[in-house]
């Protein structure tokens, strides 16, 4: 085949793409776990793993500059090019999420959790099943899964008004519960925007084989509808 | 669930496992001169082995005649004088004690227009053995297998060797004529613009075959194609002429950064095609 | 602005009308060349015919009044004269014309250019004489030895120079090739070189055979001529064109028609030769592919 070598390259940027998002998907996971355990040391090795996701992510780039400066993509290769660009920056900011999480848990210090937490930590399973299949999507070039992922942000959306309303329910009923429900309701959002950001892997997934950049639903207003009525 | 990947820094692990390989060829304080013209003037550059060194520049830098130094060419031209060193595994070439012929079979060339001899495909690559002394017909007819496979075209051509090797495709032509380069076992391969006179397609195999083959052999490539040296090289070597119109090479590094982040204000320039 | 488009249409019918005109000035100035030739391949063929059979190749001269006899003599004659000067003059002149077209710049380059020039200058009957001075005289007898030096002599420049000129056409690249696989000089220029320009040499020959089987003045003084069989170099040997000097010279009808019939086997001759190495050439390149 003519140009094995960019080929394999291409490959092992992908490869490096899949690294990238497993290490986020730990981070977040990590995270919740972490903050349900109140385990500052795992939090701490959040940090840890952020710095590491975050030089991760400029080793991508760089190796997309050097692919695209030295083999001048075309078609199908340029839109995969550009999108991997697109995608570590997405997987960058979510595990810029979990790294939030880790701080939110660290700034706790000793007190105690408002209440045992239930839903968040199913956000965070969802988000990060939601992140592993839309990067299998991803790296199969599978659109028909990568049309249906984002459908399953409504999931999302729904724990996340059930904690919304959970916690006001506690701030109206002690006002002296505004800042650690403040807390859980960071987190709570958090995560929340954290499968937003696999809508748009999913659109980028798309847009390679397809070659159109269409949003595919735009669900973060679907929270703020139901907020009005 | 994924299992969580050991992170490790990738960053430039290219350009560490590049900084490891051993110098080749080097050149040391390198001038030609035609006549009292001084077409090439100090030039100091070292080829890696086992890698693809690039040389690019805009026409009449002397990019080809820093090329042909390297396997003393240039003896061809009456009036070209060579002077400064130039070492192939440390050994000083340019010079009386040299034997030219053995830094010929050592150091290959491939030229810009497809050349082969008018024999057939067979004689053409056995040309070079048969000087060596190479009678056997079953030594023969291994090499001349053995080269035709490693520069990809064996399969095109098993069946019509003794046809003659003018009959078969521009860019078959050039592969001939690389598997007659490669039929005397060179160290070095020495390619002038190889790619220049062919299509695409036939452009891509070349730059394939380079790729397949450098893990055995040292590459030195001249191209005006500066895409074609992003694509194939690992070091690039940029020249261009100075005030006396004589070639200078002004920026040699490995070729992701001088593409990605060159030093020189002119190499940048160049690669961005806003030279001038 | 200017209207081209009307411009170039006024122009159209004047275009074809010019183009008919330099078309036409064309064909009559290649008629006014083809034509000398054809009436003389003619009038040589009807004039030469009727005087041929089987005898006039296989039977010696006759004395005049005999019926018969033919030019079997000459025949052999000039196939040794002719022969032995190629012999001579195609080795020579071919390694000067590789040396001419490699080193074009070089002192001795520019001296076989210029002695080649000077050489094919000279008219052949001053060769001649020049054989005789230099061959006949000291021998004391005419032969076929100083006949066919005197036609290599007059071979020698244009093999010199139709083999630089071919040499030249090989392109660079090609000798750059083999030098770059280590190959010297010789090698190159014999394993290489030779072989891709032979078609152009080989017309070269052929114009130098076909030039010197033509010649009847040095003739004169060298191989002189010999009713009789002869293949013996050290003796005088009859050659066509000679032959057709003596017939044609002569007053009688019956030799006239004879010296027809010899230029009429000359021609042929060349010909068929020019023929054949055309055709050797042209299997060979499609066998090889050559550059000339």
């Amino acid at each position: 085949m003519l140009r094995k070598t960019f080929e394999t390259e291409i490959k092992q940027v992908k490869d490096e793409v899949l690294v990238l998002g497993s290490m986020v998907e730990q981070a977040i996971l990590d995270s919740v776990e972490a903050l349900k355990k109140r385990d500052m040391k795992a939090s701490e090795k959040i940090l840890q793993a952020d710095r590491d996701i975050n030089k991760k992510r400029f080793g991508i780039e760089n190796q997309l500059m050097i692919l695209i400066a030295t083999q001048q993509p075309m078609a199908h290769d340029l839109r995969l090019l550009a999108s991997i660009m697109e995608i570590i920056s997405e997987l960058e900011r979510m595990g810029d999420y979990a790294k939030g999480i880790a701080n939110i848990n660290i700034r706790m210090g000793d007190a105690p959790l408002l209440k045992p937490l239930i839903d968040v930590p199913r956000m965070a399973q969802k988000g990060a099943d939601m992140l592993h299949r839309s990067l299998t999507a991803f790296v199969n070039e599978d659109i028909e899964t990568a049309r249906k992922i984002p459908m399953e942000d409504d999931e999302v959306d729904a724990l996340y008004n059930q904690v919304y309303r959970e916690l006001m329910t506690f701030i109206i009923q002690d006002p002296t519960t505004i800042e650690r429900a403040n807390w859980l309701l960071w987190v709570a959002h958090n995560l929340e925007r954290f499968a937003d950001r696999v809508t748009n892997i999913c659109e980028r997934t798309v847009f390679i084989v397809t070659g159109e950049l269409t949003e595919i639903s735009d669900t973060s207003s679907e929270f703020w509808k139901q907020q009005k009525s | 669930m994924q299992t969580p990947v050991q992170v490790k820094t990738v960053v430039n692990e290219n350009a560490v496992k590049a900084r490891q390989s051993a110098p080749k060829m080097e050149m040391r304080n390198l001038s030609v001169y035609y006549g009292k013209f001084r077409a090439l003037a100090e030039i100091n550059l070292t080829v890696q082995a086992n890698k693809i060194t690039a040389i690019i520049g805009p026409s009449g830098c002397g990019k080809s005649t820093l090329l042909r130094s390297f396997n003393r060419m240039n003896d061809l031209t009456p009036s070209a004088r060579v002077d400064g060193e130039i070492f192939l595994d440390g050994e000083n070439i340019n010079s009386n004690s040299a034997d030219i012929v053995d830094v010929r079979r050592r150091v290959g060339m491939v030229f810009q227009r497809p050349n082969p001899f008018p024999k057939s495909i067979y004689d053409n690559v056995a040309y070079g053995p048969r000087l060596y002394g190479v009678k056997r017909k079953s030594d023969l007819d291994g090499i001349v297998e053995k080269s035709l496979r490693q520069a990809a075209l064996w399969d095109e051509v098993k069946d019509k060797l003794h046809q003659s090797g003018l009959s078969i495709s521009g860019g078959q032509q050039q592969r001939l004529c690389i598997a007659r380069a490669l039929a005397v076992e060179p160290e070095v391969i020495l390619m002038d613009e190889p790619a220049s006179a062919l299509d695409p397609i036939s452009t891509l195999r070349i730059e394939e075959l380079m790729h397949d083959i450098v893990s055995d052999y040292t590459i030195i490539i001249v191209t005006h194609n500066m895409q074609q040296a992003a694509r194939v090289s690992d070091y690039t070597a940029m020249m261009m002429i100075d005030e006396n119109r004589s070639g200078r090479m002004i920026e040699f590094d490995q070729t992701q950064r001088i593409f990605t982040n060159p030093k020189d204000k002119r190499t940048e320039d160049y690669v961005t095609g806003r030279f001038g | 602005m200017r209207n081209f488009s009307a411009y170039s249409a006024r122009r159209k019918s004047w275009r074809k009308f010019v183009n008919i005109c330099m078309l036409t000035f064309s064909g009559i100035a290649t008629g006014i060349v083809v034509a000398p030739l054809l009436w003389i391949l003619g009038y040589v063929f009807s004039q030469g015919w009727p005087a041929i059979n089987l005898q006039f190749f296989t039977e010696l001269p006759t004395p005049v009044g005999v019926p018969g006899g033919g030019i079997a003599n000459a025949l052999v004659g000039s196939l040794m004269t002719v022969g032995l000067g190629l012999l001579i003059a195609a080795p020579i002149g071919i390694l000067a014309g590789l040396y001419a077209a490699a080193h074009p710049e070089s002192i001795l380059g520019l001296i076989v250019r210029f002695g080649t020039d000077v050489i094919s200058g000279v008219p052949s009957i001053v060769m001649g004489i020049f054989a005789y001075t230099i061959i006949v005289l000291p021998q004391k007898h005419f032969s076929a030895f100083s006949g066919g030096v005197v036609l290599a002599f007059i071979m020698l420049p244009i093999i010199v120079r139709t083999t630089e000129e071919m040499l030249k056409l090989v392109p660079a690249t090609l000798r750059e090739a083999s030098v770059a696989l280590g190959a010297a000089e010789w090698k190159t220029a014999f394993s290489v070189i030779l072989p891709t320009a032979f078609n152009g040499v080989l017309t070269g020959l052929m114009l130098a055979i076909a030039r010197a089987a033509g010649e009847a003045a040095p003739m004169l003084f060298t191989a002189f001529g010999n009713p009789f069989m002869n293949m013996d170099f050290n003796q005088p040997a009859a050659t066509l064109p000679h032959m057709i000097f003596v017939y044609a010279i002569s007053p009688y009808d019956d030799w006239h028609a004879k010296a027809w019939a010899t230029a009429l086997v000359l021609i042929v001759l060349v010909l068929v030769l020019n023929i054949l190495a055309r055709l050797f050439t042209w299997w060979r390149a499609r066998n090889l592919g050559n550059v000339s």
